[in-house]
């Protein structure tokens, strides 16, 4: 009677401690996100007063108004979305398609192709991107190019310039490919005695199996368009075309002491990702343990 | 038997069919760039006249450039102390929260959180996280008594301030990653560990630690090639500043290529970091001793 007491006290004990730990770290990881929250939604006299002011007085939506109206906050906006948006109907397309093919259908070069998809995953971006700039700019037909790709810019300071380049990326590749070793492959036998087309049986029986893997991937691929700075930063010269990653570096360059439209501004690009993540969460460990890259 | 020949034939008809957009698109930008960037290094091709072949000019010039080495021990510096605290905590992260504790998935969510910010968002906030005099991390500081450093601007803590910036973004999905590896683990080593009255960290040394192994492996070399390629972060928190203290190679290389068009000079400098870059995933591979390859 009494051990058992004692260690019911011990186990709640370690619980406790347990709990208040887990608390704490997750305060650190989100304290930052409060904290330009709160200085977004402050009062300006409140945003510089010592000690913090872990609760304004009252709260404003003005450095909101203030962010979209200095500079043009929403078209970056937009045009980071059709970026994003595209990058992920590419990816998930290509990459499903690919990844069926190598992962499904039985061809001489299977292995070959992939082990040398696989192997560039390793060389570093800093390498392509110089001569990159130089096949964009020169690529036939675009931008006012004639067929040996001069007297026109290519397609430098075009949305092709990004959409293509990440298009079918290597990683969707691999990944749905994984995903498609993990289904049987009865069924495409079956379909096939039937009369069904290849792509058919792709399209109508595999790829909606693929829900998670689509799921876990356009996150991942959303994330990655959407986050991206350097590349459209060379890519893109038109401040028409800007990003909104381009243009909240502008912005809080430009307006370093202006914290509470940086902050209102920086939250905005955080918030689609973060709808994204949490519409498609449930779908997101499940995926990744697909995946298989635990390994 | 024909019939099975020509099934063949089709289903390798169409495969290649599926993998071609991603075959095309590889090699345009990425099969393409690789070769013309080994090739770009040694002409000096600036974009607007002259591509003249100049043989080992750009390589012997690099090896006097002291930014371009002082690029290369900032980046350094910086890897040696986030790769290892960013496996440290991220694994002590996943450790704490694989239990199936109620509550366990949102602390789980909350520090995977950061990770969804994109780098400029990220360094925004942080901009005024560290502001010296109303910043929160200062604030924070002046509770226990302590002034805090004007983090951006001193040579001191300006690379500081970069790790700390970006271990808060990354160690969330190192987390997740290791989550899976966790579970990847056999129960049944624990128990018999636990009946020849292994207590909790002969069991992480010996079982848990090794069974990592690939995870780990695959965790710091994503890590090392992440650190070594630092951009964005120290573009938009420190513009590579104090006196160039948080400069990177990549930094470098951007400005070199496209403020001064010096691009056949830049590809060499991409072509000495990739090669550091290579170095240290093979050092790393000898450290975590992988045996089995990753894919």
């Amino acid at each position: 009677m009494d051990t058992s007491g004692g260690s019911l006290l011990k186990r709640s004990l370690s619980k406790s401690i347990y709990y208040i730990v887990c608390i704490a770290i997750a305060i650190v990881m989100f304290l930052p996100f409060y904290w330009s929250v709160l200085t977004s939604l402050k009062p300006d006299e409140e945003i510089f007063a010592m000690p913090i002011r872990w609760f304004p007085s009252h709260l404003t939506l003005e450095h909101y108004r203030k962010a979209f109206t200095t500079v043009p906050f929403a078209l970056f906006f937009w045009n980071s979305l059709v970026l994003a948006v595209a990058g992920v109907l590419a990816n998930l397309f290509f990459g499903s398609i690919s990844g069926y093919a190598f992962a499904k259908l039985k061809f001489k070069l299977n292995k070959p192709i992939f082990r040398v998809l696989l192997a560039a995953m390793m060389i570093p971006g800093i390498v392509t991107m110089i001569p990159t700039v130089y096949v964009m700019r020169h690529i036939p037909f675009f931008g006012g190019n004639d067929i040996f790709g001069s007297g026109g810019n290519g397609l430098m300071n075009s949305f092709w310039g990004i959409i293509l380049p990440g298009a079918s990326g290597t990683f969707a590749v691999f990944f749905m490919r994984q995903f498609f070793l993990t289904l049987p492959s009865d069924m495409m036998e079956m379909a096939r005695i039937e009369g069904c087309g290849e792509f058919k049986i792709f399209w109508r029986i595999y790829l909606p199996l693929t829900k998670p893997a689509l799921a876990t991937l356009s996150i991942f691929t959303f994330q990655a368009g959407w986050n991206s700075f350097l590349w459209p930063m060379i890519v893109l010269n038109d401040p028409d075309k800007a990003t909104i990653q381009m243009g909240l570096q502008a912005f809080s360059y430009n307006f370093q002491t202006d914290y509470g439209p940086m902050m209102a501004g920086a939250l905005v690009a955080i918030l689609p990702i973060l709808v994204l993540f949490l519409a498609l969460q449930r779908y997101f460990v499940q995926g990744i343990a697909f995946s298989g890259i635990k390994g | 038997m024909a019939s099975i020949r020509k099934l063949e034939k089709h289903q390798a008809r169409t495969a290649y069919l599926f993998i071609t957009p991603t075959v095309l698109l590889f090699t345009v930008f990425t099969v393409i760039p690789v070769v013309m960037a080994l090739y770009l290094s040694f002409t000096n091709y600036d974009v607007l006249s002259r591509n003249d072949w100049i043989g080992f000019d750009n390589y012997r010039r690099l090896i006097e450039d002291s930014l371009l080495w002082k690029t290369f021990r900032n980046v350094f510096f910086y890897s040696i102390i986030f790769v290892p605290l960013n496996i440290l905590i991220s694994l002590l992260l996943a450790i704490l929260l694989s239990r199936t504790w109620r509550g366990v998935k949102l602390f789980r969510t909350l520090n995977y959180l950061p990770t969804l910010t994109s780098a400029v968002a990220a360094a925004t906030v942080w901009i005024w996280l560290l502001h010296p005099e109303f910043g929160l991390v200062n604030g924070l500081l002046s509770y226990v008594g302590i002034t805090g450093p004007a983090w951006l601007s001193e040579t001191r803590t300006a690379m500081l301030s970069i790790i700390m910036l970006t271990l808060w973004q990354s160690v969330g999905s190192n987390m997740i990653i290791y989550l899976a590896g966790l579970q990847g683990v056999p129960d049944y080593l624990y128990e018999s560990a636990r009946l020849d009255g292994a207590n909790k960290l002969d069991c992480f040394r010996y079982i848990t630690w090794p069974q990592l192994r690939p995870t780990t492996f695959l965790v710091s070399t994503m890590a090392i090639i992440g650190a070594l390629q630092l951009f964005d972060q120290a573009f938009v928190l420190t513009q590579g500043g104090p006196a160039n203290m948080t400069k990177t190679p990549v930094y470098l290389i951007y400005q070199q290529g496209f403020n001064q068009l010096q691009m056949g000079y830049a590809s060499a400098q991409a072509f000495v970091l990739a090669v550091a870059i290579l170095i240290f995933s093979l050092i790393n591979m000898r450290i975590t001793k992988a045996e089995e390859p990753i894919v």
